[in-house]
C-alpha cells in the first residue's frame, strides 16, 4: 500500500473543507452570543450592584434624549405624512378617505413610531457609543479607566443602557406625536378629508393599548441598540478601520434586533391582547 | 541611587510574578516569568518591540489574566480578587500609559481629578487645589486645567498622564514606554519626573521601556525580556536580570546587541524573508 493510498479524493476534501469551514462559523457564532450574553449579564449585575453618579449620567441623558429630539421629531413628521400620501389613494378608490385617520395613526403608534425612533436612535446614537467606545479601546482609555479602580462596565455602559431604556419612550411618543399631527395636517388641510370623521375614526380604533404596544416595545428596542452599540464599542479591533467596523457594525445589528424584536414583541402582544378582549377593535 | 530593600532579606517585595505564562489566542507572548519587585526599587524591563514587556506590566496590575501562573501585589493574589477589592488594591498603583490614555471628554483638571474622586475619600473642595499642586509637580501651568487633552502636545499630555497616576500618592508606579515619542529634552525632563516621583514619595517603580538612556538613568535594576518567537522551547524570556552597571559588562550577546543597538543578523533574516517572498511569489 502506497502513502497516495490514504489520500482522500479531490470530492472528499472539499466535502471536508466545506464541513469545516461551517463549523468555524458556527463555533464563531455561538462563543460571539455566549460573549454578548455574559456582557449584558455582568451589565445588568452593575446596574442592580450600584447605579452610576449623577455626573456620568446625565451626560448621557442628555446625548441620547435632548439631542436626538430634533432628528426623531422632524423624521416622524415626514413619516406620518407619507403614510397620508401613499395610503390616501388606495383608500379614495373605495371610499373609505376618512378611515385614514384610523389606518394612518394605528401604524404609527403601534409600528412606525417606536421602530422610527429606535432606528434614528441606533444610526444617531448606537453608532457614535460604539465608535466613542471602540475609540476608548484603541487609545487604552478603558484599561485607564480599570488602571484606577472604575469598572468599565459600570462607569461606561451602564450610564448608555439607562439613556436609552428611559429616553427611547419620550422618544417614541413624541415620533408619534409629531406622526399624528403630519398626518392630520396632510390628510384634512391639503387632501381635503372631512376634519370630524378624520378624527372620529382616529378614536375609534386608535386605543390606549395600542399606544402602550409601541411604547412597550420601544424599551427593548433602547435596550438592544444600547447593548449591542456598548458590546461593539468594547470589542473593537485595533486602528481606524476597527473604530469604523464597530460603529457600522451597531448599527446594522441594531436594525436587525429592532425588527426581530418588533415581528415577536408584535406577535407576541396581539395574542395577549385578543386574549383578553377578543372581539377587539375592527378596522373593517 | 541607593537600594536599601535588595540589601534586606526580610523585606517581602511588594510586587511578585510567579511562573507568568499569557496566552493571546494561540499566541503565547509570555512565558515562565518570574521576578520580584522589592519596596522601593525602580525596575527597568527593557526589550524590543513586541517581546511582551506591556503585556507584562499590564499583568502586574490585573489588566491582563494569566494563562498560567500568578502575581502577588503585597502578598496577595490579583487573579483571585472580586471586582471590588480588585478595585480598591488598583487605586494603591498609578500606571502611565504609553500615550498617557487620558479620557478625552473631559479636561485635564477633571482627568487629573478622576482618581480623586474614585478614591472617594477626598473632600470636593479638596480636589482643585491637590490638582493644581500635582500639576506644578509635573510642571504645568494652572491654565492648562480647563484644556482638553487634544490641544496638548505629546510631552504635556505624558505629563498630565503622570500627575493622574501620581495625584493619589499610590504606592507602585507602573510607566509604559514614558519617554517614547518625545524630543529628547523632554524625555529627560520625563526621567527626572519619574526619579522625583520616586524621591518625593517613596514609591516602588516599573518602567517599561526600549529607550536605554530612560533605563540607565531611572532604574536600579533592569530585566531584560526576549521575544518568545527568537526563542527555543526551555529557553528562559528573562535574558538578563541585574543593575544598569553590568549590561555593558554581559557576555549575552542578545543583550549587548539590544544595549548598543545594533541590528546584527536581523539585517540578513529581512532579507532572506523578501527573497523567500520572491520566490514563493514565482
Amino acid at each position: 500500500m502506497t502513502e497516495s493510498d490514504h489520500i482522500p479524493p479531490r470530492g472528499e476534501h472539499a466535502v471536508v473543507a466545506w464541513i469545516n469551514d461551517w463549523g468555524g462559523v458556527v463555533v464563531d457564532a455561538l462563543i460571539a452570543v455566549g460573549d454578548f450574553t455574559l456582557f449584558v449579564w455582568q451589565t445588568l449585575v452593575w446596574l442592580s450592584t450600584r447605579l452610576p453618579r449623577r455626573e456620568t449620567l446625565l451626560p448621557n441623558f442628555y446625548q441620547v434624549g435632548v439631542l436626538s429630539l430634533p432628528v426623531v421629531a422632524l423624521t416622524g413628521t415626514f413619516i406620518g405624512m407619507v403614510l397620508a400620501v401613499q395610503s390616501h389613494f388606495q383608500f379614495s378608490q373605495i371610499g373609505l378617505e376618512t378611515r385614514l385617520g384610523a389606518v394612518i395613526n394605528m401604524s404609527l403608534v403601534r409600528e412606525l413610531g417606536p421602530v422610527l425612533a429606535a432606528t434614528m436612535l441606533a444610526g444617531r446614537v448606537g453608532s457614535a457609543m460604539a465608535a466613542e467606545l471602540g475609540t476608548m479601546r484603541v487609545t487604552e482609555q478603558i484599561d485607564a479607566l480599570e488602571s484606577m479602580g472604575a469598572h468599565p462596565l459600570h462607569y461606561l455602559v451602564v450610564p448608555r443602557f439607562l439613556a436609552c431604556l428611559f429616553l427611547i419612550p419620550t422618544l417614541t411618543i413624541m415620533a408619534d406625536f409629531m406622526g399624528v399631527v403630519g398626518a392630520y395636517f396632510y390628510s384634512v388641510f391639503i387632501l381635503g378629508i372631512d376634519r370630524h370623521f378624520y378624527l372620529y375614526n382616529s378614536r375609534e380604533f386608535v386605543g390606549g393599548f395600542d399606544l402602550f404596544v409601541g411604547v412597550f416595545k420601544s424599551l427593548f428596542f433602547g435596550a438592544a441598540i444600547a447593548m449591542v452599540s456598548c458590546y461593539r464599542g468594547f470589542h473593537c479591533l485595533p486602528g481606524a478601520e476597527g473604530v469604523g467596523r464597530a460603529a457600522t457594525a451597531a448599527v446594522v445589528i441594531s436594525f436587525v434586533l429592532i425588527l426581530m424584536i418588533d415581528l415577536f414583541l408584535g406577535i407576541l402582544l396581539d395574542n395577549i391582547y385578543y386574549a383578553f378582549w377578543p372581539a377587539g377593535a375592527r378596522l373593517f | 541611587m541607593v537600594d536599601l530593600q535588595r540589601d534586606d532579606p526580610l523585606a517581602s517585595p511588594l510586587l511578585r510574578v510567579e511562573d507568568l505564562h499569557v496566552t493571546f489566542g494561540q499566541q503565547p507572548v509570555l512565558r515562565g516569568i518570574t521576578l520580584d519587585v522589592p519596596r522601593g526599587q525602580t525596575l527597568a524591563i527593557i526589550g524590543e518591540s513586541g517581546c511582551g514587556k506591556t503585556v507584562l506590566l499590564k499583568a502586574m496590575i490585573g489588566l491582563v489574566r494569566p494563562h498560567r501562573g500568578r502575581v502577588l501585589f503585597d502578598d496577595q493574589e490579583l487573579a483571585r480578587l472580586n471586582d471590588r477589592d480588585l478595585s480598591t488594591q488598583r487605586l494603591r498603583f498609578g500606571f502611565v500609559f504609553q500615550n498617557a490614555a487620558l479620557f478625552d471628554s473631559m479636561t485635564v483638571g477633571q482627568n487629573v481629578a478622576f482618581p480623586l474622586r474614585q478614591l472617594g475619600v477626598a473632600r470636593q473642595a479638596d480636589i482643585p487645589p491637590a490638582v493644581l499642586a500635582r500639576l506644578a509637580e509635573v510642571g504645568l501651568p494652572d491654565e492648562v486645567v480647563t484644556k482638553k487633552p487634544a490641544e496638548l502636545s505629546g510631552g504635556m499630555r505624558k505629563r498630565v498622564g503622570i500627575a493622574r497616576a501620581s495625584v493619589v500618592n499610590p504606592e507602585m508606579m507602573l510607566y509604559d514606554e514614558p519617554t517614547t515619542g518625545l524630543d529628547p529634552i523632554m524625555s529627560d525632563v520625563i526621567n527626572e519626573l519619574i526619579m522625583r516621583a520616586r524621591h518625593r514619595h517613596a514609591v516602588t517603580s516599573v518602567v517599561v521601556t526600549h529607550d536605554m538612556r530612560t533605563a540607565r538613568k531611572v532604574a536600579d535594576r533592569v530585566v531584560m525580556v526576549y521575544p518568545l518567537a527568537r526563542l527555543r522551547s526551555g529557553e528562559p524570556q528573562v535574558i538578563f536580570d541585574g543593575p544598569p552597571s553590568e549590561l555593558d559588562r554581559t557576555r549575552d550577546r542578545r543583550v549587548r546587541q539590544f544595549v548598543q543597538g545594533e541590528a546584527g543578523e536581523r539585517i540578513m533574516e529581512m532579507r532572506q524573508a523578501v527573497a523567500a517572498n520572491g520566490r514563493g511569489g514565482e
